[in-house]
Order: structure tokens, then sequence, then C-alpha cells
């Protein structure tokens, strides 16, 4: 309540100083800022997340030396590569080689826009919320298309195609896979999504095709990210570092900090989706509303944490098995699946409290 | 004038281009450089260009004495030190004629095992790396940590040991050493299971390796592979059972062999090598036989004229070690047969028309060490 | 029907390595198989026969074992021993004798093969099992393994 009534006071004196129309950007820019500089931080935690999780895979300790625990480690990463020079090569398209990592990081936080922390606390309740979602997150492989590309880097040419193959691909079956999802809700706002999950969440409301559904959306999700076992955009046993080769400084680090916003946003996805974003298991904290931001992030975190755990275990795919998993496997077993789930929707067979 | 379209067409008769792989790329473990010719993803021609790590060992090997040969022997395959020293020793031993004792015999035959579990938990763990399973190098390096140890205990060096001397062994082995073998493959026979359900089982593992950069066995005799690549083929080629040296005639152990040919056929010769070396070590181990560690031999050695040719099976192949002498303390001139330079000639044989990823995949499973090939 | 007994089995492997990595995870407290380096330089005690590098050992009185036979620079492949001596007249005996005036050692050439440490007749020179070499400057690897105004012990023939 107290995060909702901060926001409220700042709305109420904004509007009351300046005319409408001004009120209302500065409160986007504002809104902007203070998303942005939580989830760069948040980013930056999530890689720290990722070393040491890593590191508890590979009986080792990770990092552990900068501040207590390494926490400050990633800052400490991150203060580096600001300060470093940015190379590039000399027959690099110059403009479209600087513009990729903006491309990049800016569709990753785009996204993060509309997800719902708690009830109140939703920068941007659009109508067509999941819509949006798989919009925004398909751009992103533009800038990694264009990065490569222009980088004038055989290596780099090479991963930022099997990003594109890759991408187009295993956008089907993470919209399939929600569209799926989208039969049982009967609508595409986020916050009525998890309007609907009040009566139980959407893979217990759904059972076997949701938890289908779930699978399927968690590998096409893995992919989407480029992470293990499907970076072969940048994968470094073949290709050196792939499309991001000839990125050095603050550019390399937009790549690779929206490569954990994006794991994040896949998580949160899920999270929205299957497991009730900001709800509590059996409605244990409903008293309390902005207990939502801890329900919230401890599913979101969960699911990053399989993620890692995905990446740490698995072998990588070679190409052509990336696209046969995706349009043998996934998509054939998603179409049935969106069936089975209309039948199901149909006979109202779902599981509701 | 020509017009763009021209200029290309004549240049590139194709969609085909050139990278070149090394020689500081991730996958060529070293500093091997290989020329692909590639059209998309696909391998139209692999070219390795050798030289980076030339240290002409065997040029430096004729102003040495004998004894002095074996400290550079290190330097080729590093991952088996030991067995490339096995190897000179025996040369000059035999052409001294000179008796070995038993005890010698069987610590180099352990040590030799140790050294080939050591560099196939090396190899296992750089494998899962290049297909991707980053997880897998640190267990594969848990187990050749304990290894190293037991060698740094008894030889004082962790990889180029230089423990063996013509003539026996620099030193005897340190008490703790039986103990230490036994705590280790008590301690690798829970670990090694395993190694099969985190990677052997796995199916994307098993897809990238299946039915990849597959060797017929005409094609491994013709090339001389040896070692697992050559028995991956059904090549029966180890040498410890062919020509047995040391104390490899009184030890029972299989040669792995397998038909296929393929990537995974090599891994899975490898795992296999791994229980048949600790198999070895387990009935070599408890009866040690007591006896000098070292034969007694002159200051300088100078070995006999004439031509003398000594083989062994490192943990990659067969080795071979010719030397020519003209009865003096240096070797008028001497060869070395290393297996990685044969098994690299397969290289564009095997993998052309794969993928790039099967590149890596297959150039893992021939467990390339750069110094070798070069040496 | 093997499409789907494919998808399962599939599943199943990748389930099972999973549960060793996630094994792992949950023991990883005291797995941990790497050592904090810096940190751990009291406890970390190297094997009594590590080669770290070549020292000839002088007792309380500054004597040495090294009777500049030069066996150990003859039996060095890389050339990092050079042994400067003189024939000086023996205080006690009054017999010229052989003496070092120099052992010096490059440690920078040193492959660790131990062949001068076999080579020595006298045991004048044994490894030390330091570890911590490098150095800011290659001059400072050439090393002179007799102490300044050190003898050889008495009795020590060559």
């Amino acid at each position: 309540m107290k995060i909702v009534s901060i926001t409220k006071t700042v709305h109420d004196w904004l509007f009351s100083i300046m005319p409408e129309g001004a009120a209302s950007i500065v409160e986007m820019v504002l809104i902007a800022v203070a998303y942005l500089a939580f989830f760069a931080v948040a980013g930056l935690y999530l890689v720290l997340l990722e070393r040491r999780v890593a590191a508890w895979f590979q009986l080792r300790l990770g990092p552990n030396r900068v501040g207590p625990q390494g926490i400050f480690q990633t800052m400490a990463d991150a203060l580096k590569l600001v300060s470093k020079e940015l190379t590039g090569t000399i027959k690099a398209d110059n403009f479209l080689y600087n513009l990729a990592p903006y491309f990049v990081i800016v569709s990753s936080l785009m996204a993060l826009a509309v997800f719902p922390f708690t009830q109140e606390f939703q920068a941007f309740d659009i109508n067509i919320g999941i819509f949006f979602l798989i919009a925004i997150s398909s751009i992103g492989v533009i800038g990694i298309l264009l990065g490569g590309w222009s980088s004038n880097n055989k290596y780099a040419l090479i991963g930022a195609m099997r990003s594109g193959v890759q991408t187009i691909s295993y956008e089907l079956s993470v919209g399939l896979s929600l569209l799926t999802m989208v039969l049982l809700t009967g609508t595409l706002q986020l916050s009525e999504i998890v309007e609907v999950q009040k009566n139980g969440w959407l893979i217990v409301q759904g059972h076997i095709p949701a938890i289908i559904a779930f699978m399927i959306y968690m590998i096409a999700g893995t992919a989407e990210t480029n992470r293990a076992p499907f970076d072969l955009v940048e994968a470094e046993s073949e290709l050196g570092a792939g499309f991001h080769t000839e990125y050095s400084g603050m550019k390399f680090a937009y790549f690779f900090l929206a490569e954990f916003i994006n794991m994040f946003i896949i998580a949160a996805i899920a999270t929205t989706i299957f497991f009730g974003a900001w709800l509590s298991p059996f409605g244990i904290t409903d008293s309390i509303p902005w207990l939502g931001v801890f329900w919230f992030l401890g599913k979101t975190l969960l699911l990053v944490f399989l993620m890692m755990w995905f990446r740490w275990t698995f072998p990588r795919l070679r190409v052509d098995q990336l696209l046969t998993l995706e349009w043998k496997y996934l998509l054939p077993i998603n179409l049935v699946n969106i069936v089975i789930m209309a039948i199901l929707v149909w006979l109202n067979l779902t599981i509701k409290f | 004038m020509e017009t763009v379209t021209e200029i290309t067409t004549r240049n590139f008769k194709s969609q085909e281009y050139f990278i070149n792989m090394g020689p500081q790329h991730p996958a060529t473990h070293g500093v091997l450089r290989l020329v692909l010719t590639i059209d998309g993803e696909i391998i139209k021609k692999v070219e390795p260009d050798l030289g980076y790590i030339h240290r002409s060992i065997e040029k430096m090997s004729e102003r040495d004495s004998y004894q002095q040969i074996v400290h550079l022997t290190d330097r080729m395959d590093y991952l088996s030190s030991h067995i490339n020293n096995e190897a000179v020793c025996l040369a000059v031993e035999n052409a001294l004629q000179l008796e070995i004792p038993d005890r010698v015999k069987v610590i180099r035959t352990i040590i030799s095992e140790l050294t080939r579990i050591a560099s196939h938990t090396l190899w296992w763990g750089v494998m899962g790396m290049d297909v991707g399973a980053l997880t897998t190098y640190f267990y594969g390096f848990r187990d050749r940590e304990m290894i190293n140890d037991i060698f740094e205990e008894t030889c004082g060096a962790r990889l180029t040991m230089n423990y063996n001397a013509p003539g026996g062994l620099m030193f005897d082995i340190h008490p703790n050493f039986v103990q230490r073998v036994k705590d280790f493959i008590a301690h690798f026979k829970t670990k090694l299971p395993e190694y099969d359900r985190l990677l052997t089982g796995n199916v994307i593992f098993q897809k990238r390796t299946k039915g990849v950069g597959i060797l017929t066995k005409e094609d491994a005799i013709s090339f001389g592979a040896s070692g697992p690549v050559g028995r991956a083929s059904g090549y029966s080629c180890d040498v410890r059972k062919h020509h047995p040296y040391s104390a490899y005639d009184r030890v029972q152990f299989n040669e792995i062999l397998d038909t296929e040919g393929d990537t995974f056929a090599r891994y899975r010769v490898r795992v296999q090598e791994m229980w048949e070396s600790m198999s070895i070590i387990e009935q070599l181990i408890d009866n040690i036989p007591e006896g000098e560690y070292k034969v007694k031999t002159n200051a300088v050695i100078k070995l006999p004229k004439g031509e003398f040719y000594q083989k062994v099976e490192t943990a990659r192949g067969e080795l071979g070690v010719y030397i020519i002498s003209t009865g003096t303390k240096n070797p008028y001139r001497i060869k070395f047969r290393s297996p990685g330079f044969s098994n690299l000639s397969l290289l564009n044989h095997i993998t052309v028309g794969g993928k790039i990823g099967d590149l890596v995949a297959t150039m893992a499973t021939l467990d390339l060490v750069i110094p070798d090939i070069d040496r | 029907m093997s499409y789907f007994s494919d998808i399962y089995n599939g599943i199943k492997t990748l389930l099972t390595g999973m549960s060793i990595t996630g094994n792992y995870f949950l023991h990883s407290r005291k797995g941990a198989i790497t050592q904090q380096y810096p940190d751990n330089r009291e406890t970390l005690k190297m094997f009594d026969r590590f080669r770290g590098e070549v020292i000839m050992p002088h007792d309380e009185n500054n004597e040495h074992r090294c009777t500049g036979c030069q066996s150990c620079e003859i039996a060095c492949p890389n050339g990092s021993i050079e042994i400067i001596w003189d024939r000086q007249l023996d205080p006690e005996t009054g017999k010229k004798k052989k003496m070092i005036d120099k052992h010096i050692y490059h440690l920078s050439m040193c492959t660790m093969c131990g062949l001068c440490i076999e080579a020595c007749p006298t045991d004048a020179i044994v490894w030390a099992q330091n570890f911590e070499n490098s150095v800011y400057d290659r001059s400072q690897l050439t090393k002179v393994l007799n102490r300044p105004g050190s003898k050889v012990k008495a009795g020590i023939e060559d």
C-alpha cells in the first residue's frame, strides 16, 4: 500500500503544478527512469546469481571477493565495462554496428512495462498484454542480426544467422503455448489473466494440457533467450563469441545484460500466465497486497533457476537439430495441445476451486 | 567494365567462404589453425595449418644425452608425459639390453595407466565443454586432480613428471603411493557411472555424436589412425595387447573395440578404457614386487651403433620412438611417431559435409594435443 | 509410436542429467574442489618431493656441500646451471683444491627435470618447495645459490 500511496502522492502533485499533458509525460518519464534503474541493477544481480549458481553446480565457490559474498562483483564488472574503450572493426557498417546493442536492450526493457508485480504495481496494463509481450520479444532478434551482420566478421555473421533461424522458429512455439492458456482465460490483458487465476493457477486449472504447454513454453523460452542448450548464437566452442565477437565495453554489456533481462522476462511471463503472478499459494497472504511483489519475484526467480539448471547441465544442440526439435516435435505437439485445451474448456473439464 | 555480379561470380564460384578456426580458437585446444571452407554451415574442406608450437624437439634431442632426451618428451603430449618418457627409456634400455627389475616395470605400468585415466578424464571434461555442457569440465578435473596429487607426491610434478630414466625410475615411489591409488580407484568407481548418467545417456549428446564423423576401418588403417580413434573403427591396434611392454603381459585386460567408427563410438571407447585402466591398476597395485627401482647405468650412456624402434600406447594412440645411433652419447637422429599427427590427418576426411558443430564434436573425440602434433 | 517413446526417453535422460548436477548443487556447501589460493598460504603445504626451484642448503656455519665438480652443469639439458670455480689453497690442509666461486642458477631456463639433483654426488643441491616464482624482472630469476662468504663443508670430497 505504501508504494501505491507514494505514487499517488507524486501523481497528484504533478497534476497540481502543471497542465495535464505535460504532467502525464513527466510521469511516464519518471516511471521509465525508475524501471530502467531498477532493472539495470536487477540484471546485474541476475548475472551474479547465474555465476554463483553455476559455481555451485560445478563444485566451485563463485565470485566472493568484491564485497560480502561477492555482491558487488557485477557492479565492479559493469564499472569496468563502462570505462572500457569501445573498439570496432574498420570495415564495419558503423551506424548499424552502433545501433544494434540499443535495439536489443530497449526491446527487452520495453517488455518489462506490462508485468503485474502486484495488483496495483503495474506500469502499463494494456488490453493486449500477451500479444504485446510476444511482439516485443521478437524485436530483439533484429538487434542481434544487425550486430552480427554489421560487424563484418564471419563468426558474428554465422551467429547472427543462426539467431535469426532460431528466434523465428521458436517464436511460434512461445506464441502457441501462450495461446493455449489464453483459451482458458479468454483475455489477453495480464491483470485480468491474474484475476482469472484467483480460482486456481492456470497450470492447475488446465492440468495436463497446461503442463504440456508450460514445458513447451520453457523449452521455447530458453531458446528465445539464446541460452544453453540453445546458445548456438554465441556457441563459444564453435564461433568464439558469436554475434558479439566484435563488441567491447558498454556495447557488449548491453548484449550481455539484455540476455539476462530476457531470461527474467521469459520467467516472468511464465509466472504471470501459469503460476498466478502475484497471487500467493492458497491465498495465504491475500490480506497484505504488497507481499505480491515477493511472490512474483520468488516464482520468477525459481523459474530463472530452472533455466540456469538447464544451462549448466545440457550440451548444446546442433543447428539442424534445433530446427528438428521445433518443427517436428514442439510445433505439432503444441497444435494438438491447443485442440485438447479447447475441448477441455468446451466440456468444462478444468479444475476450479 | 565488369559488373559487381560478374566480379563476385568470378571470385566466388558459389556461396563458399573461408574461416580461420584458430590459432586462438576455444575448440582447437591449443594453437592449431584450421582453414575451413564453408558453404553456409556446411564444411567443404578442412586444412590444418601446423607449426605454431613447433619447438624442434627432435633436433634438440640430437644434441642431448639420452637421459636428457627423456625430459623433452614430457613436452610433446603433455597429458601422457609418463608414457612418452617410458617410450624413450624402453628404446634406450632395449638398445643397451638392460635387464629391468620387475618393480620398475610394475610401477611404470601403474603410473602409465593412471596417466591414461588422467588424460581421459580431462578429455571427457573438454569433450562435454566442446559440445556445450560446461559442467562436465569441472567434474572431469575433480577426478584428474586426485591423480595429479598422486603424481605430485611421488614424482614431484603434476604434468611434466620426468619420472622415468633410462634404466628405471628417478626415485622410488612415495610410501603413500599405494594407499592414494587405492583411494582414487575407490573414488573413481563411484564417479565414472555419473559420467555416463550426465553425458553419455543424454539425448542431446547422443544426437550430436551418433553418426557424426564416421571413419571406416579401411580408412583408419590407411590414415594410420591409432589409439581410441582406430579402435572405435574396429581396427585392433592396441600396442599394449599386440606388443606388450613393461608389465602389460602379466595383466588381464580387454582391448575395447567398436565398429561404428563415429564420434559416439570414439567417446564410448575412451570411457570404457577408463574402466579397463582401473582394472589393470587394481591387478597390479597390491603386488608391486620388491627390488631396485633403478639399474645402475653409466653416467654417460652410449648406445651401440644401429637403429632402434620402440612403440608404446599413449592415451592418444601409438607413439613410436625411432633412434639412429652412431655409437656416440647423442643420437644421430631421433624420430617420434606421434599419434596426434596421424589422427589429425583424418580430420578433413571425416568432417567434410558436416556442420561446424560436427567439426567441433569430431575434433573433440580425436583428442588432439597440439604440442604432440607439432613437437 | 517411436515418436512418443523418443520424447519420453529423451526427457528421461535429460532429467537424469539434471539430477546429477542438482545433487551437486544441493551439496555444494561442502563439495567445492577449488582452493582460495592466496588466503590459504599458511595451510597450503606442497608435497616434499615437489619441484619448485633448485636451492643449495647451507648449515649454520655458512657451509654448503658443493665441491664444484660440475656434474649438475653437465647433466642440465638447458644450460640453466653455470659454475664459476677456481683452484684455491685450502686453509686447513694447505693443498690446492677446486672451490666454487659462484653457483649460478637460471630459474628462467629451468624445466624442473631434476637431472642435476640426481647427478649431484654430494647432495649439495636439493629441491625447494616454493612455487611463487614470478618476478617483475627476469634478471631476478638468475640466482647465485651459494651464499657470499660460504665455503664447502669439511670432509666433502669430489
